[in-house]
This record gives C-alpha cells, sequence and structure tokens, in this order.
C-alpha cells in the first residue's frame, strides 16, 4: 500500500489499482455521512479530483494518486458511509482503475514514509 | 469582526478543551473546539439522549445600566428600555422581572444586523439592569451601538471574560440541580441570579439545540472549575461547535451572517414574533417601515426547511431549483444527526414556501429532489410554563 500527500492510498494488483483515503484522513473528517464516487469508465489524471467526500460539517475532495480509468467503485458506500471510518484502508475503500503507468505509484510513500510525513504535520 | 492580521483569541476554557482533545478551529476571531473526540455525531445524539455542554464563551454578554440609578428598579428599567428600544424591533419595556428575550438588531433598511438575547434581572442588587447576549462576530459593533444610544444616561459593561457555557439535552436540569438547586425551577426563558460558592453566577434557561437547557455565565476565576464540576457527572459530555451547528440547524433556528443577515428581514426569516406589534404600529425601529409593508403586503422570498430527498447533503450557497429553474438558494444545509439524512433552510418566493411542495438542490452540479418541510426539523422540547 503506497500513499499520496493528500492522505489518499492506493494499492496494486497487476494493472489494478485500489484506492481509498487513509486512517488518519478518515480520522481528521469525523463521521462521514455521503461518498460521491466517479462514474465507471471516468478517464483520470494523477491529482485531479476522483470522488467527495461529506462528513456532518463539511465536503471534501479526494483526488486520484494515480491515473487511469474508473473500473469499479465501491457500491456498498452508498448505504453505509461509515465504513470509510470502521475500515478506512481495506472495507472503505472508494474505487478501483485499471492505470497505465504503474510508476506513478512507486512514486508515492510506502508507510514508514507516510508516518514521517504524518509526523511532519 | 476581528482582522485577518490579529492573533486569535482563546476563551477562558480554551486550554480544558485542548486537554480533552477538542479539535479547534478559528471561528470570529477565536480558536474554538469543532469537536471532541466523540466527533460531530455522536455529540449530538448526546445532547439529544443525555446533557452535552459547549463552550459559548467567544459570545458577548454584557449589562447595560443607568449612569444615575434612581433607587426605583422599575424607573431604571424603563429609562434603559427607552434608550435601547430605537435599536431593536422587541418590546423591552414590557419585559417582566426574570425574563429573557430573544429580539433583532435592526437597520435602517429593514435587515437584521445581529439576533440578541436580553434579560431583565429579578432580584436585588442587579435589578434595573438589562443583560445582553449578542453574536460573537457582530458583538463589537452591536456595543458601539448600545454605548451610542446609550449617550451620556447610562454604560455597557461587557462581561465577556469569564465562561459562557450552554448545558443542553434532556438530562441537564438533573445535572444542574446538584450545582445550582435553585435552576430547575426556572421554565423556558427565564434567567435569575445563582450563589455558587463564594461567587455569583447567572443562570437560564434557553439554549440554541432545541433541548430542554441552561445557559450559564459564570465568572472568569470559577470558569475552569465549574466546567470540570459538569464534565465529572457522567451524564454530560463535551461537544464542539459542529454539534451546535447541526443541532440548530435540526431545532430550525437560523444562524446569524448565514440564514439572516443585513439584509435580511425579520418577515421574510420567518422571525415575525421577535416583533412587537406596539412597536411596529409606531414605526419606533430602523427598518420598520419595510417590517410593516411585508407584515401587511408579504415578503418576496421566505425562509424554508428542506428535506434533500437524494445525494449529498446541500449546503450554505447551493442552488434552490423550481421546474429547472433556480428560485432561491441554501442559507444553511448539512446532514442531520438525529434523522440520519441531510436537511436544509434556504430562501424560495412565498408561492414555492408551502409545506410538501416539491422543489430541487443542486450541489456539484447534479440536481437533487427535495421538499419543503415544517421547520422545526426536530420538535423543541423546551421546558415551558404551563399556560
Amino acid at each position: 500500500m503506497r500513499f499520496s500527500k493528500e492522505h489518499e492510498w492506493v494499492e496494486l494488483d497487476g494493472d489494478q489499482a485500489t484506492v481509498g483515503i487513509s486512517a488518519y484522513a478518515a480520522e481528521q473528517l469525523g463521521d462521514v455521512v455521503f461518498v460521491e464516487l466517479p462514474p465507471i469508465g471516468k478517464q483520470v489524471k494523477a491529482g485531479e479530483a476522483l470522488a467527495v467526500v461529506e462528513s456532518v460539517k463539511a465536503a471534501s475532495d479526494v483526488y486520484a494518486p494515480v491515473g487511469g480509468a474508473v473500473e469499479a467503485v465501491n457500491e456498498a458506500l452508498a448505504d453505509a458511509p461509515e465504513t470509510v471510518n470502521d475500515s478506512p484502508e481495506a472495507g472503505g475503500w472508494f474505487v478501483r482503475l485499471k492505470i497505465a503507468d504503474p510508476e506513478e505509484a512507486e512514486a508515492l510513500m510506502d508507510r514508514g514514509q507516510y508516518e514521517a510525513f504524518l509526523r511532519t504535520l | 469582526m476581528a482582522e485577518a492580521h490579529e492573533p486569535l483569541k482563546s476563551t477562558v476554557l480554551g486550554a480544558a478543551a485542548e486537554a480533552r482533545g477538542a479539535r479547534m478551529a478559528p471561528f470570529a476571531g477565536y480558536l474554538l473546539p469543532v469537536s471532541f473526540s466523540d466527533g460531530i455525531l455522536k455529540e449530538s445524539l448526546w445532547c439529544r439522549t443525555h446533557a452535552a455542554l459547549f463552550d459559548v464563551s467567544h459570545m458577548g454578554p454584557a449589562f447595560i445600566e443607568l449612569s444615575q440609578r434612581t433607587g426605583d428598579p422599575e424607573a431604571d428599567h424603563a429609562a434603559i428600555a427607552r434608550l435601547i428600544e430605537p435599536l431593536v424591533c422587541g418590546d423591552l419595556a414590557r419585559l417582566k422581572r426574570g425574563q429573557l428575550r430573544y429580539t433583532l438588531l435592526m437597520n435602517a433598511a429593514g435587515g437584521i444586523d445581529d439576533d440578541l438575547i436580553f434579560g431583565r434581572p429579578s432580584a436585588d442588587p442587579e435589578q434595573g439592569k438589562l443583560m445582553v447576549v449578542a453574536n460573537a462576530g457582530a458583538k463589537e459593533a452591536d456595543f458601539d451601538r448600545i454605548r451610542k444610544a446609550l449617550g451620556g444616561k447610562g454604560r455597557l459593561a461587557r462581561a465577556d471574560d469569564g465562561a459562557l457555557l450552554a448545558l443542553q439535552g434532556p438530562q441537564a436540569a438533573a445535572v444542574i440541580a446538584g450545582l445550582l438547586p435553585g435552576a430547575p425551577a426556572l421554565a423556558f426563558m427565564e434567567l435569575a441570579a445563582a450563589p455558587f460558592e463564594s461567587a455569583t453566577l447567572w443562570v437560564s434557561r434557553s439554549g440554541y439545540t432545541g433541548e430542554d437547557g441552561f445557559e450559564l455565565l459564570i465568572p472568569r476565576a470559577l470558569a475552569n472549575s465549574f466546567f470540570e464540576r459538569l464534565l465529572a457527572d457522567e451524564r454530560v459530555r463535551p461537544a464542539g461547535l459542529g454539534a451546535r451547528d447541526a443541532l440548530r440547524l435540526e431545532a430550525g433556528l437560523p444562524l446569524h451572517g448565514h440564514d439572516i443577515d443585513a439584509a435580511t428581514s425579520p418577515v421574510e426569516a420567518g422571525l415575525s414574533f421577535a416583533i412587537a406589534k406596539r412597536r411596529a404600529a409606531a414605526g419606533a425601529f430602523p427598518g420598520a417601515a419595510r417590517v410593516a409593508r411585508e407584515i401587511e403586503q408579504g415578503p418576496a422570498r421566505r425562509r424554508v426547511g428542506l428535506a434533500v430527498l437524494e445525494g449529498a447533503p446541500a449546503r450554505e450557497g447551493a442552488p434552490i431549483l423550481a421546474d429547472g429553474r433556480i428560485v432561491g438558494a441554501v442559507t444553511s444545509g448539512g446532514f442531520s444527526p438525529t434523522l440520519g439524512a441531510p436537511i436544509a433552510m434556504g430562501y424560495v418566493p412565498p408561492a414555492l414556501a408551502a409545506l410538501e411542495t416539491g422543489l430541487a438542490v443542486e450541489v456539484r452540479g447534479r440536481r437533487q429532489r427535495a421538499r419543503v418541510t415544517a421547520l422545526p426539523f426536530v420538535p423543541h422540547r423546551y421546558h415551558r410554563r404551563p399556560a
């Protein structure tokens, strides 16, 4: 699992990338009450808005940590957005992307680097 | 309003809140707790079922008194009311001892410069004074206007260096009884001075959540110990401004600067209850002509509650549509912890303000169904004195 400075995570399986937000991001957001996910087939570049996550108080953008085409979204979040809080780095995944360039993911932080980054915030 | 370059102020309870894990954010020139470790959702639900404690010391309590008291509290009250009433649309002269009144600080355009609570003390030696509580973002301007209205005849003494606490929820009365045994005898919108240890607190049965509850004005020296005493009760949990905002939205209560502002009239805002007939008939406050005209002919728009029936919460600024045409905007909106669904308030033309009217709200370019719904969204549970 690799992490962006915007607190998204990505897990690669071949040319498939599962994307979500980190436990730190979920904790900072507070109770997630709604997740807006992209349509299947949408093409995104790394750094582009991918989804919107809403807490009681505010809406926050979730950015694509890597570029690709949206192959699947986590439909379960429609009825259970709290899964993002309960299991941010597993069951609370947002999107599966078919990626074009695996090196984009390699350029992201590993968990040790991400945890060091969090200590600087 | 504080300038951006001024350092943020802290309330007397700021350090205690941070020590309890509060997430702090700037609001109206203060660094204030937005939420505690429970989070906004749980804090809101705790308030609806138990008792939540809010630090609202950033607000602006003050006391108004005559420079030369006559010794007759009734005469003093009448004299203060004559000086202050020209600023507001409410009746201060007939405010009874020990009562609070919600009213509006008006401008010449008939708009609302702030919403205020006035309170008349019931007992000596405070009788003859008038308490006022202003919103944090407007308090400096409000105090200036009040001082100007008093001229040389009276003075305004700020009381915003101590703590203002709100204890809200169905268990608030049982909790407060342990510290202030006289407080539960108050009814909604009543005020009393309450002895506590060597000091005097002010306690009123009031709040901004729709629940029964109390607001407490506490001298600075006692603030932290009183805060901790309340939190030592297991029925009480701290709550932040996030929960306060969610709860007041559920209660259909407007937030100044959002749902009401210098351009909004009390009639549009559905706050005609805060206008005294005697004062409107006499045209005796700024903007009274507009208010009288809107009472007679109806306003151009009305504040309504909206149940958002699908999709994301519609927040402040979201367009409201009818038949594909923009007819208004959301002024407050979010997710209701109690109802588990998005709710909003906003303004629409009167023809679209009837209950059950089908409308739409637009969030990030997407149109979502919404329906005009009675305010409050969650019923008020005030402790009113039987009529």
